[in-house]
């Protein structure tokens, strides 16, 4: 029983708890921009020299350049008018799209929290049903095949994956027509706020989220079974057996609860990874989220928008990292006690 | 530690040993009983043998095809074949983009994947150990320091901070090695700190430490020897990271602009538009040999691991 001084008392550890947090995250964002600033500043040499190489410009007008980047000054005041700047929104302007790289950005964000929440979402449910069901029946047939198909799917690049299945399915092979669109978000000359705008989406959608769900179902498929069966050994579960309960129950109530865990906060962890696959599977199929951007700005290449893009990912990933320690708190009685 | 050792293992050491030997033979003949015994123990695992299978014939490959297809077969230039052509006598996996033979461009792209895999690794697992035996081993603030940064290399997406700098320092192979190998050292550091930590709390470091003994003589005769195992098969596991990061990194356009790699087979024929022409045989053998190494090195990784790691054994 939780009387009210003992909630109050779990409050303030969880309270401790949250701010260690906070500090960590806001000290790995800082580190972030420390690290873009001088990547981008130092290392690549003068911007001013590279925006005029292979160009006879005269001397006064690379300093024009130089003082319009605020080059002249000197390091810290740099690093201070940075900082001002990238926490004000402002990223600099795109050398590709000549707009704000902050205005770039915000355009591309609902392809890709559309494609990867959704393909998070598949993969979640289908990769934990996999696990499950493969640690429940260890060494049958399913287990055996499963085992076998996650391994080849983690070992194989996501992107070759896409490839064949653009070809088996967007193409088409020999007499096998092309079913799905191969690339895009949508026909050229469809209404998006009508029915047939939304099927249209849908259609686009379909095979760069079955990719992405094929990828990412391999990981937690595999990481579910190995939590499972580490549960399996326990020995509440033959007490709960013993107490007459059936196989399917002591499974759903007491054994995947448990097991659930450490495969809970692996999802949110695991952005960082699901960042990755999306930038390779949006250029496979010209997705127009940031995948696709960072792609665009690295062949241009365009620093700015790399940078934004980068420090956009991070930010996420960051802020994932913060999610999945709360959610662990709150789902682990054992930490939300101390 | 792949090698099978030729002569029978010493068994009991003590009784038959002659009394000259010095404490270093001892230790020496001790590991390559050790190392035996893994070895026996290791032939056990079927998939770690069909992965060492896999791995040999790969890097024999790698090693030989210079004897058999000349360089010049991969010069644009100098290419015989119409573009894009279908599997034939002539051209057994067809043509790429230019006119050349895809099975010469994949048995030598086996080289560069597996160099860059290889470099990337040694850069890798060297800083990982170093960074985590020197936190596990001195603690305190160092250790805090040292995991600080390491926390926030595991905590950044790879891949995009692999694409910043692989864009700023320019594609070149010893690059793409190290922006790999900066890139994926933390989980090593984490596993090595790990164990120096549960080595350095057991009471025999504390007699050698009490006995006169230095960081440097602790670190090198008693902790490395207990964390060279683990670094061991954590490495092979390592090697199956960095090649599908350089495939990724290749297929994105970062790659060694000068050089045949199995990613920038894959880059080439996507951005030459052989997806949208159904050019299989470009696409496929690429993928295959990328799935055929990743899934070698990851079975022999998990087999060793089973081997070397006490706490998966008996499992």
């Amino acid at each position: 029983m939780a009387t009210a001084a003992s909630r109050s008392f779990t409050l303030t550890i969880g309270q401790r708890r949250l701010g260690a947090k906070l500090i960590g995250a806001v000290l790995s964002l800082a580190f972030v921009l420390v690290f873009n600033f001088f990547l981008f500043r130092v290392l690549p040499g003068d911007p001013a020299k590279n925006l005029t190489r292979n160009r006879l410009v005269p001397a006064e007008q690379v300093q024009v350049l130089r003082a319009s980047f605020g080059l002249d000054k000197p390091l810290p005041q740099q690093f201070a008018t940075y900082v001002c700047d990238t926490l004000s929104g402002d990223l600099g302007i795109s050398y590709k799209f000549r707009r704000p790289v902050s205005e770039v950005i915000a355009e591309r964000i609902w392809p890709t929290v559309l494609l990867l929440g959704l393909s998070t979402l598949l993969s979640t449910a289908i990769g934990l049903w996999v696990g499950i069901r493969g640690a429940w029946q260890r060494g049958s047939v399913f287990d055996r095949l499963s085992l076998g198909a996650s391994l080849a799917l983690y070992a194989m690049p996501e992107f070759w994956l896409g490839i064949l299945l653009l070809i088996a399915f967007g193409v088409g092979v020999g007499s096998f027509p092309g079913m799905f669109p191969t690339g895009g978000m949508s026909s050229p000359d469809t209404d998006m706020t009508s029915w047939a705008g939304v099927v249209d989406v849908a259609r686009h959608l379909f095979l760069p989220c079955l990719t992405l769900t094929l990828a990412y179902i391999a990981e937690y498929a595999l990481v579910m079974r190995s939590s499972l069966l580490d549960e399996l050994g326990e020995e509440y579960l033959t007490t709960a057996r013993a107490k007459g309960l059936r196989d399917a129950l002591v499974l759903r109530r007491h054994a995947v609860p448990n097991a659930l865990l450490p495969t809970t906060t692996l999802i949110f962890l695991n952005l960082g990874f699901v960042v990755s696959g999306a930038i390779t599977i949006e250029t496979v199929y010209s997705w127009p989220g940031l995948g696709l951007l960072s792609y665009e700005a690295l062949r241009t290449p365009d620093y700015p928008l790399l940078e934004g893009v980068f420090l956009l990912f991070s930010a996420a990933v960051i802020l994932a990292n913060v999610l999945a320690d709360l959610l662990y708190a709150y789902l682990d009685p054992r930490v939300r006690a101390g | 530690m792949t090698q099978p050792t030729v002569e029978q293992p010493v068994e009991a050491l003590p009784p038959s040993l002659p009394p000259q030997l010095s404490p270093r033979a001892i230790a020496r003949a001790r590991r390559r009983q050790a190392a035996g015994r893994a070895w026996r123990e290791y032939r056990r695992s079927w998939e770690g043998m069909i992965g060492l299978g896999i791995l040999v014939v790969f890097v024999a490959v790698a090693v030989f095809v210079p004897l058999f297809i000349p360089a010049s077969e991969l010069d644009v230039t100098k290419a015989t074949g119409t573009p894009f052509s279908p599997p034939s006598a002539e051209f057994p996996l067809g043509t790429d983009e230019s006119g050349r033979s895809v099975l010469a461009l994949t048995l030598w792209g086996a080289r560069v994947s597996l160099l860059v895999g290889f470099l990337a690794t040694v850069i890798s697992v060297g800083i990982g150990s170093v960074v985590g035996i020197v936190a596990g081993h001195f603690g305190r603030w160092t250790d805090s320091a040292l995991m600080r940064v390491t926390d926030w290399f595991l905590v950044i997406p790879f891949l995009p901070l692999a694409i910043v700098l692989a864009t700023v320092l320019g594609p070149s192979l010893a690059n793409i090695a190290f922006v790999i190998g900066i890139t994926s050292w933390p989980g090593t550091a984490r596993i090595v700190r790990a164990q120096a930590l549960a080595v350095t709390s057991r009471p025999y470091i504390e007699r050698a430490r009490a006995l006169g003994a230095g960081d440097w003589h602790l670190i090198s005769r008693h902790i490395l020897p207990n964390v060279v195992p683990l670094i061991f098969a954590n490495t092979v596991l390592i090697v199956a990271v960095a090649i599908l990061s350089e495939t990724t990194l290749a297929f994105l356009g970062l790659g060694d602009p000068l050089r045949v790699s199995w990613g920038s087979m894959l880059d080439a024929a996507f951005t030459h538009g052989a997806a949208s022409i159904g050019a299989w045989w470009y696409l496929v053998p690429p993928g295959v040999c990328i799935l055929l190494v990743v899934l070698a090195f990851t079975m022999v990784g998990q087999a060793l691991e089973a081997v070397l790691n006490p706490r998966l054994r008996g499992r």
